[in-house]
Order: structure tokens, then sequence, then C-alpha cells
């Protein structure tokens, strides 16, 4: 031992490094910088343009110490209104189709092949930015607060059912079982076995979803699936700043508000 | 409603009592009356005459889609390496800047929970309430279109993203291990790098991979905007009904999002 | 030689942890506390290093008022004061030698701390440490990768590392198996004889103290109810610190008159 001690003594000490392979080690450190370099030289940035308008960022962020709720008042509040009808239906039907889904999509309880097709819509839905879909709505349904809706409906189905099924293919085998002993039927072991494991967390997702919706729904507007997002759209095409000021800090509010709701509600479930 | 009831008809066993029940069929109800008032609402906005058509619009667009024009694939090179940019660098900077937003958060490590904490969780909300699109559409209007515009708007909308898990995962560190080090005689700083900082690495890396792969998804479409990537030729296809080449896009988006959904799985099993 | 002169901890919450603790403990000395759980032993050494803030009286180490300190000399005196935890509370991520070196802290600076850059001096005692903990081999093993004995010891080498002059030993057994825990409490004090370091000893195993200290403070509810050595804990005095119960299994056997009691019964 003292041997050891005697041959150690005067060494110097270095940590052991993370990726222990030296070969490995320091090719992902010259090719994350090489990256880093070429990268950054491909963002052509035009500091003259830039400057210019710091300006006019400057007045943005002035505008948010004076929004304008006021002279676009009645277009917020269509906006708004219509934001908030396609997030509380959307999100409504959102969970009502993921339900089946994330049963279907988790491996305990369905077959293969259900499994399978349920975990592909998961799969479509989740790849799928939000604002492609509208786009593809709308030019199929028309303007409108339809595409929007349908657009956020198959969102929220990729976000909870994948989360549900997850969930569900965690859950205490043990009280599922104990379920299943006593004889019921396929329909009943769910209800008693399944659901109440589950039912928390499907509550506190819905509100998490709820709350994205929301968000998302500011943005259709761009691609003319209706909601505030159009408002916002026309106000920075004018550059009317403190309308949108407006419009961004309502948007906050909602959200911070739907956060807290949620917070509390998903303390009273759980 | 499960009950259990005894030969004469009388009620032994109930799940819940009669005023739960009723709280509970009035919540459905109002529940019931809100989303049909929305439902209504939508179809009001809606043309349905347009709705109706819809198949058969459907089909002509996908006829019209079909085949995917390949030999675009030429033009999309460039656009796409700049979407990866977009994503990556967007990340690095967001990470960067969303580091001390939640030190200045966590209620553990914040200087000042009565003044400098609130103000933290206000940038942590406004930017991660509003969606990297509004990000870019204003940036765009404030510094001109083009990629620099996409990187910015998606380091904003991820510093929120990334300052609240990661405060999150700040307040939940071990108290004992940051005493222990305190109790050695270590300065502020000090305590930081030994007693927090190692133990939050794991949370840090899983949240800075988590989040690229959703950049990568969002600065696919920052283009509609104008802030650069394979969104601008996505827009462009669309503006001028180039079905076969929005169908490449879309099949090309398509790929990379499963890609990049592919190597955050493998980054974060190798970290963790 | 550590002196507290009236030291007394109220929580905001009411909770009065400590009334008018009044100890010298010379040079050397290694001491136990003793108590119920709840009693205060962890406040009253958190006061010690300001780990927790007294409320008023003082603690005085060698001389210096540690509860006047600012916050720079508070840090060069807890330098002075290595401390030993219960669940040991190692940095679990990092190496058993930054563990160790962690003890090195308030002696260099923040640059050289953080890109591990000790002086050659820090990293040989680390090494003569570890050895002397019999742990040499697990130099850059991950601290989350040693046994609960394995970790006290590197925690033990972190604290001596500092070169103390005083140990605040908290529980420093409660997570361990009996073999482990007596391997452990011999350790710290031969360590203790060989560098002529005074420690409290926050303890829940009343025979376990006994073996291995020269003296044993008992605390109850923030007051001292005995101050005295090993053999004169008696089970009378027990039941004055924990209350009543049957201690004749407790205490060590050692003087004729306990004899006598044990063979009467």
């Amino acid at each position: 031992m003292s041997a050891t001690l005697e041959t150690r003594i005067g060494q110097p000490w270095k940590k052991p490094p993370f990726i222990k392979r030296p070969w490995l080690r320091w090719t992902l450190i010259i090719g994350g910088l090489l990256y880093f370099v070429v990268a950054m030289a491909s963002m052509e940035v035009n500091w003259a343009r830039v400057w210019q308008g710091l300006e006019r960022g400057g007045q943005f962020v002035l505008a948010f110490t004076n929004p304008d709720f006021t002279s676009r008042a009645t277009d917020i509040r269509e906006g708004l209104i219509e934001s908030a009808i396609m997030t509380v239906a959307a999100t409504v039907v959102g969970i009502a189709l993921s339900i089946p889904i994330a049963l279907g999509a988790a491996r305990n309880i369905a077959p293969l092949p259900v499994y399978l097709v349920c975990r592909g819509i998961v799969a479509l839905s989740r790849a799928l930015n939000e604002i492609i879909v509208a786009i593809l709505l709308v030019a199929i349904f028309g303007f409108g607060p339809l595409a929007g809706f349908l657009t956020l409906a198959f969102a929220s189905i990729g976000f909870l059912a994948k989360l549900l099924a997850e969930d569900i293919e965690d859950l205490d085998r043990s009280q599922a079982e104990a379920v299943k002993a006593t004889g019921g039927s396929w329909l009943q072991w769910i209800n008693y076995g399944v659901q109440p494991q589950v039912m928390p967390r499907l509550i506190g997702l819905s509100m998490y979803r709820l709350d994205i919706n929301f968000r998302e729904s500011a943005v259709l507007g761009l691609v003319g699936a209706g909601g505030i997002g159009a408002t916002l759209n026309t106000a920075f095409d004018r550059y009317e700043f403190d309308t949108a000021a407006a419009i961004l800090i309502i948007i906050i509010a909602v959200v911070m508000a739907l956060e807290y709701l949620s917070g509390i509600i998903r303390a009273r479930v759980q | 409603m499960p009950q259990v009831i005894a030969g004469d008809g009388s009620r032994i066993w109930m799940l819940r009592d009669r005023k739960a029940q009723f709280t509970r069929w009035a919540a459905w109800l109002v529940g019931t009356i809100i989303f049909l008032w929305c439902w209504q609402r939508i179809s009001e906005a809606t043309e349905w005459f347009f709705v109706w058509d819809a198949p058969r619009i459907a089909a002509d667009i996908g006829n019209r889609a079909m085949p995917p024009r390949w030999s675009y694939m030429d033009k999309l090179w460039a656009p796409l390496w700049d979407t990866l940019n977009i994503a990556t660098l967007g990340t690095f900077f967001a990470l960067i800047m969303a580091v001390p937003v939640a030190f200045l958060a966590a209620r553990n490590t914040t200087p000042s929970a009565l003044f400098i904490r609130p103000i933290a969780l206000l940038i942590i909300v406004s930017t991660r309430s509003i969606n990297s699109l509004i990000w870019a559409l204003l940036l765009v209007a404030i510094i001109g279109p083009g990629i620099f515009a996409g990187m910015v708007a998606i380091a904003i909308r991820s510093v929120g993203f990334c300052a609240k898990l990661l405060y999150e995962a700040i307040e939940e560190i071990d108290a004992k291990q940051v005493e222990a080090i305190i109790a050695t005689g270590a300065s502020r700083w000090q305590v930081m790098a030994y007693g927090i900082v190692p133990q939050i690495m794991p949370a840090f890396a899983g949240i800075a991979v988590f989040r690229w792969d959703i950049n990568i998804r969002e600065s696919t479409v920052l283009g509609l905007v104008g802030a650069g990537g394979i969104g601008l030729q996505l827009k462009g296809s669309l503006d001028t009904l180039a079905w076969p080449q929005v169908t490449l896009i879309l099949i090309v988006i398509f790929a990379t999002v499963i890609l990049s959904e592919w190597v955050s799985a493998k980054v974060r099993g190798a970290v963790i | 030689m550590l002196r507290l002169e009236g030291l007394t901890k109220v929580y905001p919450t009411g909770d009065k942890a400590l009334t008018d603790v009044t100890l010298d403990i010379p040079d050397g000395e290694v001491v136990a506390l003793i108590g119920p759980s709840g009693a205060g032993k962890s406040t009253l050494i958190r006061c010690i290093n300001r780990l927790v803030q007294p409320s008023s009286g003082r603690a005085i180490l060698d001389g210096t008022d540690i509860t006047a300190l600012g916050s720079g000399g508070l840090r060069r005196m807890r330098r002075r004061m290595g401390m030993i935890f219960q669940e040991y509370a190692l940095v679990e991520r990092l190496t058993v030698m930054e563990n160790v070196l962690s003890g090195r802290l308030g002696y260099v600076g923040f640059w050289r701390s953080y890109f591990r850059k000790y002086p050659q001096s820090d990293v040989d005692e680390a090494y003569r440490l570890l050895d002397r903990v019999g742990l040499l081999e697990m130099v850059d093993k991950r601290a989350d990768e040693l046994s609960g004995g394995q970790r006290q010891r590197v925690g033990i080498a972190r604290a001596l590392i500092q070169d103390p002059a005083l140990l605040l030993v908290d529980e420093p057994t409660a997570s361990l198996d009996p073999k482990t825990s007596r391997q452990i409490m011999r350790l710290i004090r031969e360590l203790c004889e060989e560098r002529g370091l005074s420690a409290i000893i926050n303890i829940h195993d009343v025979k376990l103290a006994q073996m291995f200290v020269q003296r044993v403070i008992g605390l109850t509810k923030g007051v001292v109810q005995f101050d005295g050595p090993p053999d004169a804990l008696t089970e009378d005095v027990l039941t004055t610190i924990y209350g009543e119960e049957d201690w004749k299994e407790t205490i060590r056997k050692v003087e004729g008159g306990a004899d006598d009691e044990e063979e009467a019964a």
C-alpha cells in the first residue's frame, strides 16, 4: 500500500476526462469548434440593417411601457375570442380522441397491429409542425377558425396520446391485474384497473395542453387559420408596435393565468 | 355511477354522496354547453360550402402534388444547412442566457427572492409564452429578414423554456452537498462550481438536447415569415402553387425531424 | 480551544433549539454530544461554523469570536473547522480526488479550483490522507460508486485536508452498519490523537460513544443536562437526558456498581 503511496506522491493529478478515448474526444472538440465557426460565418449579418433596426427595436420595447389596447379594441377582442374558442374546442376534441389512441398505443394493452397504427398516428402528428398542418388545412377547408381548430386538435392528439400511452405502459401491473383477476370484461378492466391510475396525469396533461393550444392559436392566424395571430400580424405589418405590444401582453397574461390555474388543478387532483 | 342496491331497491353503497354527484353533473353540463357554444361559433365562421367541397379539393391537391419533384432537392441543401444552423446556434445562445436566468430564478440560489427572482420569472414566462414564429415576425420587422433573425428568434424563445426546466432542477438539488462545500470555507462562486453545478449537469445536458430537437422542428417553418431556412422555400412554393415542390419539402422536413429525434435520443442516452 | 458562551438559537418559527449553552472544549479533547432527536445537537454544531446563524451568545475558537466575523473572516475561520456529515454529503458526481481536494477550496482561488489546478502540496496531502483512510486505489472513482463506509472515509479525508483545529462531526455512523460504524469511530478517534484535534461528535449510539470518547455531553431540548466522563453515564443520567426507559442494555458495563446491579437483576 505504502509503495503505491510512494509512487503517487509528487505526481500531478488530473481529472479523468469525460470522454475516455482521446481520438474521439479531440474529434468532438475540434469538430464542434469548426462547426461553430462555419455556422457563425454563414449567418451573414447585415450590421447596417441591424443598426437601423435597433431604433425600431427600441420603439418596440418602449411600446411595452405604453401599450395601445383601445384603437384596435374590436379586432383584438374578436381575435382573442376566436383564439379561445379554437383552443377550448380543440382541447376537448383532442382529449376525446387521444384516449382511445393512447390505449391503442400502449404496448401492454393493445394488440400489435392496433399498436402500430396508433403509434403511426402519434408519430405523424408530432413530426408535422402545427403551422404546416394549418397551411394544408387552410388550403383544403378555406380560411377561418375551422382549419385552426382541426390543426390544434390534431396536434393535441400526438402530444396527449404519446404521454398518456407512456403512462399506461408504466402503470402498476399488480393493481391492474387484481382487477383482471375478478373476471371483469375488458372495458371494466380499463375502467377500474387503468383509469384510476392515469386519471390525475390525464387531467394535468390536459391543462398543460390547453395552455400550449392557446399559445399556438396565436400563430395560426399568420397563415389564415383564425385567432389572434391575424390581428398581431396586421399590427406588425403596419408597424403599430403599441397595438402589437398590447396583444403580446394579453397573450402573456393569459398564459400566466392558465399556468397558475393548471398548477392549482394539478395540485388538487394529485 | 357505481352503486350497490339491496333487494328492496334501496341503495346500500354509492361511490359519491348526493351533493358531490350533483356538482359533477353540473360541471359536465357547463363543460358541454361551453364546448357546444364554441363549436357553434366555429361553425358560424366557416364557409360550409368549402368544407363539403374539401374532399374534392384535397384529392385535387393530392393529384397535383404527386409525384414530388425530386430534382428540386438540389436547391434544398443550402436552406437545410441554414435550418440546422438556426436551430443549433439558437439553442447554444439560449443556453448561455438561460443559465444565469435560472440561477436568479431558483429559490435556493437567487440573490434576492423579493426583487430579482420576480424579474427572472418574468423573463422566463414572457419569452416562453410567445411562439418562436411570432418572435421571428417581430425580429424580421426590426433587424430585417434572414437567418440571423431566425436564430435570434429561436434563441429568445428557448431562453424561458430552458431556464424554467433548469431552475426547477436547481431547486431539486441535494442541499447537504452544498452545505458540505460551504463548510469547507469555499467562496460563493466555488460553492456554485463544486456544490451545485455537478448536481445539475445531467439535467442541463438533457435540457439542451431536448430543446435542440424542438428547435429543429420550429426552425423548419421560420422561413414562412422571412427568417431563413427551408421554410423560405416552402413559402415560395406555396405562393406559386408549385405543389410537387411542396411535397418534396414536406418529405424533407419530415425526414429531418425524425433524424433529429433519433440523434437527440442517442445523445441523451450517451450523456445521462 | 473552543469556548461557547450562552449560545442560543431560536428559529423563526419560534422553536427554541438551543438555550444558553456554555462549554469549554480544550485542544485535543474528543467530545460526544448525545440526546434525543430534536434536542438541538445538529443545531449546536452548525451554530459553531455558522451554517446556522446563532440568535445570541458567542462561539470562540482560539481567541477569535466566530459569531462576530464578517463573511470573509468567516470563510477563513471555516477552514479551521472540518465537518463530517451523516449522509457523507459528498458531491456525488465528482471523483474521490475532487471531493477530497474540495476541502482545500478555502485556500485556493476560484479559477485554480475551477480548472482543478491545485498546488502539488495539496495533491500530495490528498494522496497521503486517502492512503491513511485506505482508499488510495479509489482516487479516480466517482463518489457515487463507493459504499457507505468508503464514502464516509472520503468525507473524513475532505475534513482533514482543511488542516483543521476542530472537527465537527454530525451523526457519522447513523447510515452505517455496526461494524463499519466502529471502524469509522475508531478512525476519527485515531486521527484526532495523531493530529491533536479536538472534536465534537453528535451521536445516537450511547454505547459507541462511550467506547471512543473522553467526555460526554447530554443535550435535552437545547439545554445541557449532563457533562462528564463516559463512565459517569448511569441509568439515572440517561433518564434525565432521554426520558423514562430501561437503559441497562444501552450503556457499557464498566464500574463495579453497575456490574453489581446487573447481577442483582
